[in-house]
């Protein structure tokens, strides 16, 4: 049996990991959320949260670029109404707006054979179709987070691209070596999808996550 | 002498071989592989059972293990039945045998009890202090002891590649290459159900094993990753790895409930294995030979950039393609290396990288050239194209109706000769330069049934001869990505 953390838990557990996530806020009520977005600066996304939530962008629980206190007042509470009836304990996650238009998507995944492998992909819209996607086995050692970037097919996106800088590879390295080390030091984390992975002005930020646990029966 | 170099020494330097299930027929597997072990003059002693004690091949046979004098044979040959396989191995502790090669098959590929019986079987060569390869294999060849213990034919000739494969057939065409190109082998065995030795066993066998220059594996399943990971990246410090894998389009993505997990196919996972252990990935049976062929035979290039050179100007640009896909750099030709060739040619030659020198050609000239351009300090690589094709001209006036008149003699010899001085030019300049030269010709084909020398001269350098610009191009580019592997991790940078 599995079990899933929430965005803000995996997020939290990535951030103690080295990934650099937004500045979120949990909050409960549309006048919280309200008074979060103020604090973080608008715009903001605002998103349902919560351990059952998944399909967010499926089921349009994630509002983005809200730039006024009465956007984020209506739409936090049309994103509490739509709940579903074992959702009751999700909340709303404001995020500050991290914009790039680039997208990476990294991972983790428990191989029956390898153990822990770490992902790194190309994202976006078309993440699916080019398939650009490469792993490595941790632990990492030194320069395989590197040629785990050098071996994508696409990996001139990671370079300077359209007038944005080329991507802080350090930071992308500590992204992987801080996955891999996840897999190694908590084998109860089944698998973590990070996804997107907004390159902003060159540096990657976690914009969402979704960490699955395996539940060890006590 | 490490403790796993002296466990895998009665394997594959046994002082004598039990063959077991010899007999009179000679399509049994016990004859076949006593006939091997005859033909191609196994060094050792040959015990062959015969449970009656009748002749075989004409020699006597032993009735029983326990016939044997003590401490002779080092390694038996099992191709009996499963269930009279402990005790022959038992009977053959007792003699001083130390290694089992079990060809035998209803094993773990035999279902339940299959497994139960390859589980005991294993129990007890641990308990008798037996190395146990197989069950369910094809044999095994040792090029520094002549032996061929194998139940199929090829034997390849001595040389320092060492091979390990799961299939049994797999091993058989890696072998066969070696027969063509009579680039050969150290050691082969093909490792049936890696009872108890695994693959991975094997391989940090031949990472110590002094006769061994490259390994070269096939494998469908690994068992245990981690350690086929660990073993794989200690091999690479020492020496080049060459991995072929089957069964790859088989995604093991069954329970992938996450994006990452579904992109997680048995193959990319492999895929990233082979980058961080710097194992040389084949694409298909010739490529993983000609891998492990030219690792075996040619020096390590220093880098990326690579010189053409060519007595066929499609070739040229064909090879060139080839270059620029598989990430060699074809450099621009250097000037004085372009003004040292002016002087050797009439104006109408390339003046660039491919070298073509367009039957501008003398005598001498393509030693010259090649000397020249080896020797030049921006050239880490050399493909050269088209030998054999003055050769083939020579072949045809020296089968047709004209000669030996006209002045045919005289230049047919002329033309076998040279083709011959290209061959040797090409491996003394590689030599004496330290850098790849890879001579390509579709003439190799030719060779056999026309007696092209121009191949047959590269044979005679110990290299091959690649039949296309593009298997060169191949060959050289795993050659480039390994020693850019090495150089990383040695220079103690992060």
């Amino acid at each position: 049996m599995t079990t899933t953390l929430s965005e803000f838990e995996s997020k939290q557990l990535l951030r103690e990991a080295g990934v650099p996530v937004p500045d979120d806020r949990l909050v409960d009520t549309a006048d919280a959320a309200v008074k979060a977005a103020e604090a973080i600066g608008l715009p903001v996304a605002l998103k349902l949260c919560g351990r059952h939530i998944a399909h967010k962008t499926e089921r349009n629980l994630v509002r983005l670029g809200l730039a006024s206190a009465d956007r984020v007042r209506s739409q936090a509470e049309e994103l509490l109404a739509a709940r579903g009836p074992d959702e009751g304990d999700a909340r709303l996650l404001v995020s500050p707006m991290v914009s790039g238009r680039r997208e990476v998507i990294a991972g983790l995944v428990r191989d029956p054979q390898f153990g822990p492998c770490v992902m790194l992909g190309i994202g976006g819209i078309f993440a699916e179709a080019l398939a650009d996607v490469a792993f490595a086995v941790a632990p990492l050692e030194p320069h395989d987070a590197d040629e785990l970037m050098d071996s994508l097919q696409y990996r001139q996106l990671l370079g300077e691209f359209r007038g944005e800088p080329a991507v802080d590879r350090t930071a992308l390295r500590n992204v992987l070596e801080g996955l891999a080390k996840l897999g190694v030091e908590r084998p109860d984390i089944r698998s973590i999808d990070v996804n997107p992975l907004i390159i902003d002005r060159g540096r990657p930020v976690a914009v969402d996550a979704l960490v699955e646990l395996e539940e060890t029966s006590a | 002498m490490s403790d796993r170099v002296e466990r895998f020494r009665p394997l594959f330097y046994p002082r004598g071989v039990v063959v077991t299930g010899v007999s009179q027929h000679p399509g049994k597997f016990g004859t076949v592989t006593f006939h091997n072990l005859l033909r191609f003059g196994y060094e050792g002693e040959i015990f062959p059972i015969n449970r009656d004690g009748i002749e075989s091949l004409g020699h006597g046979t032993y009735r029983s293990v326990e016939e044997i004098p003590h401490g002779r044979a080092d390694l038996v040959f099992l191709c009996t039945p499963a269930k009279v396989n402990p005790d022959l191995l038992r009977a053959c502790a007792k003699i001083g045998v130390r290694a089992a090669f079990v060809a035998s098959a209803g094993y773990g590929e035999a279902g339940a009890e299959g497994a139960r019986l390859q589980n005991e079987l294993v129990a007890l060569a641990d308990e008798l202090g037996i190395v146990l390869a197989g069950p369910n294999g094809q044999g095994l060849i040792s090029t520094s002891v002549s032996m061929c213990a194998q139940i199929v034919a090829p034997y390849p000739p001595p040389g320092s590649i060492s091979m390990v494969s799961q299939s049994g057939n797999i091993g058989s065409s890696y072998m066969n290459y070696g027969v063509l190109t009579q680039v050969g082998y150290s050691k082969g065995i093909s490792c049936g159900n890696s009872a108890q030795l695994a693959i991975a066993d094997y391989l940090a066998y031949y990472a110590e094993d002094p006769d061994t220059a490259v390994s070269l594996a096939y494998l469908e399943g690994v068992e245990d990753g981690r350690g086929f990971l660990d073993v794989a990246r200690a091999h690479t410090r020492q020496k080049p790895l060459v991995v072929l894998r089957g069964g790859v389009t088989d995604s093991g993505k069954a329970a992938a409930s996450s994006h990452t997990g579904a992109m997680a196919s048995n193959d990319q996972i492999f895929r990233g294995v082979c980058r961080q252990a710097g194992i040389t990935r084949a694409e298909n049976v010739e490529d993983a030979y000609e891998a492990a062929a030219t690792f075996a035979t040619q020096p390590l290039p220093r880098g990326r950039r690579t010189l053409l050179f060519t007595v066929a100007g499609g070739w040229g640009v064909l090879t060139s393609d080839a270059c620029v896909s598989a990430g060699l750099e074809l450099i621009p030709l250097p000037d004085d290396l372009c003004k040292a060739i002016d002087k050797l040619v009439p104006a109408r030659w390339s003046r660039g990288n491919p070298i073509d020198l367009a039957g501008g050609e003398t005598r001498d000239t393509i030693p010259e050239v090649l000397e020249l351009a080896a020797a030049h300090p921006d050239v880490d690589s050399i493909i050269y194209l088209g030998i054999g094709i003055q050769a083939a001209q020579g072949q045809v006036f020296k089968s047709g109706g004209f000669y030996p008149e006209y002045g045919l003699d005289r230049i047919a010899d002329f033309h076998y000769r040279q083709d011959e001085r290209y061959a040797k030019a090409a491996a003394e300049v590689s030599q004496r330069h330290g850098k790849p030269v890879l001579v390509a010709s579709d003439l190799v084909y030719t060779d056999r049934q026309y007696g092209n020398p121009g191949p047959l001269a590269v044979r005679d350098t110990g290299r091959i001869c690649y039949p296309s610009g593009h298997r060169a191009v191949r060959a050289l580019s795993h050659l480039v990505r390994y020693a850019e592997y090495r150089d990383k991790r040695s220079s103690g940078a992060n």
